[in-house]
Parts: C-alpha cells; sequence; structure tokens
C-alpha cells in the first residue's frame, strides 16, 4: 500500500479557508503551533486571541464572540476541550447552540503524553452533549476539507483533527461530505466500520482477507453526530454473519455503540464487534505500542473477523502491510507530544 | 448659566431620588412576593437594591421601553438553526453599537432583577405573578429566555467570560458601548473568575465594566467562614483592574464609581448589608441565602415588616 503524506495538512489549508472569512478568529490556549495554527496568527494577527492555559475561560470568551457574529476556532489538544471545561463548553457554548468550532488535536491515543493527554472519551462524552456535531478526520484530504464541512454548521462543532504527517487516503477532489460514510469496500459477509485513524489500519488487513475470500463491506465515518447516514443502516441490514466497528477511542460512548443503537433499533439480530478501547485509562507510550497493547491494530481486526467467520483466515502479523508511523521527533511537528 | 446649573443639579438630585425610589420598590416587591409564596431570595434584594437601582436606573446606556413588556410563555430551548427562541435580553431594549449592554451573572437573583425591571418600566406589573410557574420564562434561577437575562449564567462565573468575549467582539466592530456584568461576590471562589479577570486585563478590555454585590453571604452561610475571597479588592487590582470600593447602599458613590472614566477595565465593589432595610432578617443570621418561614409568627412579623414598608 503506497501512502501519500502530508506534512501539516492543517496549516496551509486553514490558512487559505480562512482568507475571505473576515469573521473568522481563532482562540488558542498555549498550543498554538502544536495545532498547526502559528503561522495562521502571524497571517490574521488582528483575529488571533491567545486565551493561556485557560479552557474554561476561552470557552466563555468564545460564545461571546460568536453571541456577536463572530466565528470562533478554539483550537487546543482534544483532551482540554471536554475534560475539564465540560460546563463551561455545555452551559456557555452548547445549550444557546452557538457558532463555535472545537479542534480538537491529538484525539485518541495519538499522544505519547500519557493519560492526561489522551482524549478516549470525548466522543462518548460530547455525542450526550445536545445541540453538539462531532466530525472525525481520516486523512489529509479530511483534515483540508472538514473546514468547510464545519463552517457550513449552524451550531456548535467538535472535531477530532489530525495534524503532522498525516497519510492521503483519499483523493485530494473528494473532499468530506457531512453525514455521509465513504465506502470503501463492498461485500456481503462483514461490515467493518471505521473511524479517524483506524481507517488507515483497516486498510492494511482487508485486502488480505479479501484475497481470503472473505466479502466485506468497509464504510469509513466522519460524522459521529448527528449518526444518521442511511448508508450505515443499509449496510447493516445486508450484511450477513456480523459487523465489526473501529475506533480510535474507548468502546463505550462511541462509533461501536453508536452502531450498536442503529443495529439495536432496526432489530437486525446480528453479532456486532466493537474493538476500540475497552474501558481503560492508557498510558504514554507510541501509537504503534499503544494500538497492539490495546488491541486497536490490524491484526485485532483480523481475530475479530474471524470469529464471526468461525474459521481462521491464516493471516499473521507479516502478511500485513507495513504501518506507516510518522516519526515522534518529526520535523511536521511542534513538540514530541 | 446660573438657572442652567440649576436645573442640572435639580435633575441630578432627581435622578437619585428616583434612583432610592426604585431600590425601595425593589425590597418592597420581593418582601411582598416572599410573604405571598413563603419563600424567596430575600438577603439578595436587601443587598442589590441600591446596586441594581443605579444600573437600572442611572447608570446603564439602554433603550427605554415605550410599555413594559408581557414575559412571553416558554417557546423551548435554543437548537441549531434559525433562532426561534425569545430572548430575555428584549427587557433591555434592541441593541446599538453606542448602548450599553447589561449581562447579569447570579442567576438567582432572578426575583430581584424581575422587580427592578417593574420597578423601571420594562417588565408588566403582573409579570411577577409568572414567577416560577410551569411553561413561563419568568424563571426562578433566570435562563436567556427569561426577563433581563441575555445569557445563561446560572452556573455561576461564566457571565464574566462570555462577557470578555462579547466586549471583545464589540471592540473588534468598533462599537462605543460598554458591557457590563452584574456579579455576585461568591463567585469568587470559582477558578474561571480569575481566568476572565486576567484575560480580559491582558486583552484590555476597558469597554468591561463589573458590579459586584459583596454582600459576604453564601448558600452555605458567611463567605469567611465557607471561603474567603479577601482581600478582594487587592487581588483585583494585581490582576491589573481598576477597582473602586464604595459603600453599595451609598446611590452617590455607586453613580460617581460607575461613571468613571478609565483605560482600564472597571470593577465595582459594593460592600451590602443583606438585611439593609429588613433588619429583622438579623434574627435569622447566618441563615440568609433564602427566607422561608419557619412558623406562622414569623410569617407575621415579616407581614408586620411589609405594612410598616408600604406605609
Amino acid at each position: 500500500m503506497s501512502i501519500e503524506i502530508v506534512n501539516r495538512p492543517h496549516q496551509e489549508a486553514f490558512i487559505e479557508f480562512s482568507r475571505d472569512k473576515p469573521e473568522l478568529v481563532v482562540l488558542s490556549a498555549d498550543l498554538t503551533n502544536s495545532c498547526e495554527v502559528g503561522k495562521w496568527r502571524d497571517t490574521y494577527p488582528d483575529r488571533f486571541f491567545s486565551m493561556g492555559m485557560a479552557e474554561q475561560n476561552m470557552m466563555g470568551f468564545a460564545a461571546g464572540l460568536a453571541r456577536e457574529g463572530f466565528e470562533p476556532w478554539l483550537h487546543t489538544f482534544s483532551v482540554f476541550l471536554y475534560r475539564r471545561p465540560l460546563d463551561q463548553l455545555q452551559m456557555s457554548i452548547a445549550y444557546p447552540a452557538l457558532k463555535v468550532r472545537l479542534m480538537g488535536f491529538l484525539p485518541g491515543i495519538m499522544t505519547p503524553g500519557g493519560v492526561t493527554h489522551q482524549a478516549i472519551e470525548d466522543i462518548a462524552v460530547l455525542r450526550a452533549v445536545p445541540n453538539m456535531t462531532i466530525l472525525e478526520v481520516g486523512d489529509a484530504t479530511e483534515a483540508q476539507s472538514v473546514l468547510d464541512v464545519a463552517h457550513a454548521i449552524e451550531g456548535p462543532v467538535y472535531v477530532r483533527a489530525l495534524r503532522g504527517e498525516v497519510s492521503r487516503l483519499f483523493p485530494a477532489n473528494e473532499p468530506m461530505v457531512f453525514n455521509r460514510a465513504r465506502i470503501l469496500s463492498e461485500g456481503q459477509d462483514l461490515l467493518i466500520i471505521t473511524s479517524g485513524i483506524m481507517t488507515e489500519e483497516a486498510m492494511r488487513a482487508i485486502p488480505i482477507m479479501k484475497e481470503k475470500g472473505v466479502s466485506i463491506q468497509h464504510l469509513h465515518v466522519s460524522t459521529l453526530k448527528p449518526f444518521t447516514d442511511p448508508q450505515v443502516t443499509e449496510a447493516i441490514a445486508r450484511v450477513r454473519k456480523g459487523v465489526i466497528t473501529m475506533e480510535n477511542h474507548t468502546i463505550v460512548g462511541g462509533l461501536g455503540s453508536a452502531v450498536a443503537e442503529l443495529m439495536a433499533e432496526s432489530g437486525s439480530g446480528i453479532p456486532l464487534r466493537r474493538i476500540g478501547v475497552t474501558d481503560t485509562y492508557a498510558h504514554g507510550a507510541s501509537q504503534k505500542y499503544l494500538m497492539a497493547e490495546l488491541g486497536l491494530d490490524s491484526i485485532a481486526l483480523i481475530r475479530q473477523a474471524e470469529g464471526l467467520l468461525g474459521k481462521s483466515l491464516g493471516i499473521g502479523p507479516d502478511d500485513l502491510a507495513e504501518l506507516r508511523e510518522a516519526s515522534v521527533h518529526s520535523t511536521a511537528k511542534a513538540e514530541a507530544l | 448659566m446660573a438657572a442652567e446649573r440649576d436645573e442640572a443639579l435639580h435633575t441630578v438630585v432627581d435622578e437619585k431620588e428616583r434612583i432610592r425610589s426604585i431600590a425601595a420598590g425593589i425590597r418592597e416587591r420581593v418582601l411582598a412576593h416572599t410573604l405571598a409564596n413563603n419563600g424567596g431570595y430575600m438577603s439578595q434584594a436587601c443587598s442589590s437594591a441600591e446596586l441594581l437601582a443605579c444600573l437600572y436606573g442611572g447608570l446603564l446606556n439602554i433603550e427605554q421601553l415605550d410599555e413594559p413588556l408581557v414575559p412571553p410563555a416558554f417557546s423551548g430551548v435554543p437548537k441549531v438553526g434559525p433562532k426561534t427562541m425569545t430572548t430575555g435580553g428584549v427587557f433591555h431594549g434592541a441593541h446599538g453599537p453606542h448602548l450599553d449592554r447589561l449581562i447579569s451573572s447570579p442567576a438567582h437573583y432572578a426575583l430581584v432583577i424581575y422587580a427592578a425591571l417593574i420597578e423601571t418600566g420594562r417588565l408588566e406589573e403582573a409579570g411577577l405573578e409568572k414567577f416560577n410557574k410551569d411553561g413561563g420564562t419568568v424563571e426562578m434561577i433566570g435562563a436567556e429566555h427569561s426577563p433581563g437575562f441575555e445569557t445563561t449564567t446560572g452556573s455561576l462565573a461564566q457571565a464574566i467570560s462570555q462577557s470578555g468575549g462579547i466586549a471583545l467582539a464589540r471592540r473588534l466592530k468598533g462599537e462605543t458601548g460598554r458591557t457590563w456584568v452584574f456579579m455576585s461576590d461568591g463567585e469568587f471562589q470559582e477558578g474561571q473568575t480569575w481566568e476572565a479577570f486576567n484575560a480580559s486585563s491582558f486583552w484590555g478590555l476597558s469597554n468591561l465594566r463589573v458590579i459586584v454585590d459583596v454582600n459576604g453571604g453564601q448558600c452555605d452561610g458567611p463567605m469567611d467562614q465557607v471561603m474567603t475571597i479577601e482581600p478582594l479588592a487587592q487581588r483585583l487590582e494585581a490582576f491589573g483592574w481598576a477597582v473602586r470600593t464604595v459603600d453599595g447602599h451609598d446611590v452617590d458613590a455607586i453613580l460617581e464609581a460607575g461613571r468613571e472614566e478609565s483605560d482600564l477595565p472597571l470593577i465595582i465593589l459594593c460592600y451590602t448589608d443583606p438585611t439593609r432595610g429588613l433588619p429583622l432578617l438579623k434574627e435569622r443570621y447566618p441563615a440568609l441565602h433564602y427566607l422561608r418561614f419557619t412558623s406562622d409568627a414569623e410569617r407575621a412579623k415579616y407581614q408586620e415588616a411589609y405594612e410598616g414598608i408600604i406605609k
């Protein structure tokens, strides 16, 4: 699998995107370069507001700016957008349904920063918040095109964003579409639904499973709330052996839970296997290490598929396409976090 | 010239008399309501009557209303998309670039704020009869559909951050009106308050102006026993704010501080007595946060006090 790597896809796309939107302002909480908006700040210094390490207050300032007709885009790590300032996010922004964009970087276990930096339950928490829209970026094309999708939504939007060295999985001329999954493979035995960085991981295993004769429908989901894409319900209705979800998040309350709700409500009656963080905190280690340790990798997908199919596929780690892993000390990142 | 000066002086005297009359009306209405409903935020009315009267009766440059408004029925919570909800901000008149805004932070002062709106011709007198009634907007803890509330601030300390954002936005738009925030002293226990004061001075929001009812009380009792916030003036000065400390029942002092020009964001600490105008409340000290009568005899004493006030 040959994959193009895009360095800092957010940086230039966001500068270009902001050019004709004078109402767009950026609020940052001391992670400006880490969230690829240092150059944005230097390009639009009058529209950039450093709020310091004070996320609760940043939510209120964003709310006030939004009430007055500005469109604030908050930039910090995912974990600092919902865990500490959840009451402020809810009462100051979500309740009045204000047009605020929460750009959360390093979702899930993408950071070696350990438990304090790992947003593993952000989707679960924010799916429960009324008026919120939740988007998750899966590659460089989506990192660039999520801007238009988020901008077009009237209420608050939380984005699980990607930064640094990011794979381009989807053609640059096929942008993210709100509430529409990408069909990456067509088949009837298994339905595999993935989001975020797990899509690339699944794409390592799926071609080999197909070579072994497994018929697979693979959907990449980038809109997690609302979760009403008819393509998902139709795929659930068609699949024969079972459904597997794969997310960079706890299996409680995220993509797997959303799919489980759809399956239960439609009375599908087929088995579901949820791959994700299994109700545990993680720790500081590389993404590759944590994905293997927590069972979030392509081998985990193959084992779950074998379970649903009731047979071994005879695929081992050596058969899988090499995972592209960004160097911890990549120059595309402001620091090793 | 002398005649003009006399006239100006006369207007000033009138204004202060009017404000004192508004303050008396606030206490009277809240006490009447508390008697009728066997419960109310009475001490907050006693402490903040002059402060709110000064705001609504003099300091705020907001649109006069042709006639008092009728509080609408509750029309639903805000949803994504076209706004259908009525905002409580309409009781402050239309927004304008040169006009002030008032964001009230302690939403449990709602009853007192409704009384102030009635006293200043913004809310119909019968509005208080709808207080805390199902399906209405005159809620016990005001939210942004409630008369006089522009934002939802019942989770304390969020108004000052929201107002900082509003003040910053208005500066970016070149608007000249001030953004006022009415706060209670208990909110200075919240960490967010200090984040907001820090950010507002950092961004030089001199169009932001805060007025605080420092009544020294909170739900659990006297603040110096629950968790002190003093020395508040020194702390705020250290955060880069211009601080004025006044007797919160001294109308002249509040007006003077409120009209001061300042290059820094300005905060007026109104030190108040939560039993002012109703000394009977002292018998309940320190349980002043909410007045509910424990016996018919107690209620009768308040009834008697009320009759003394309205005489």
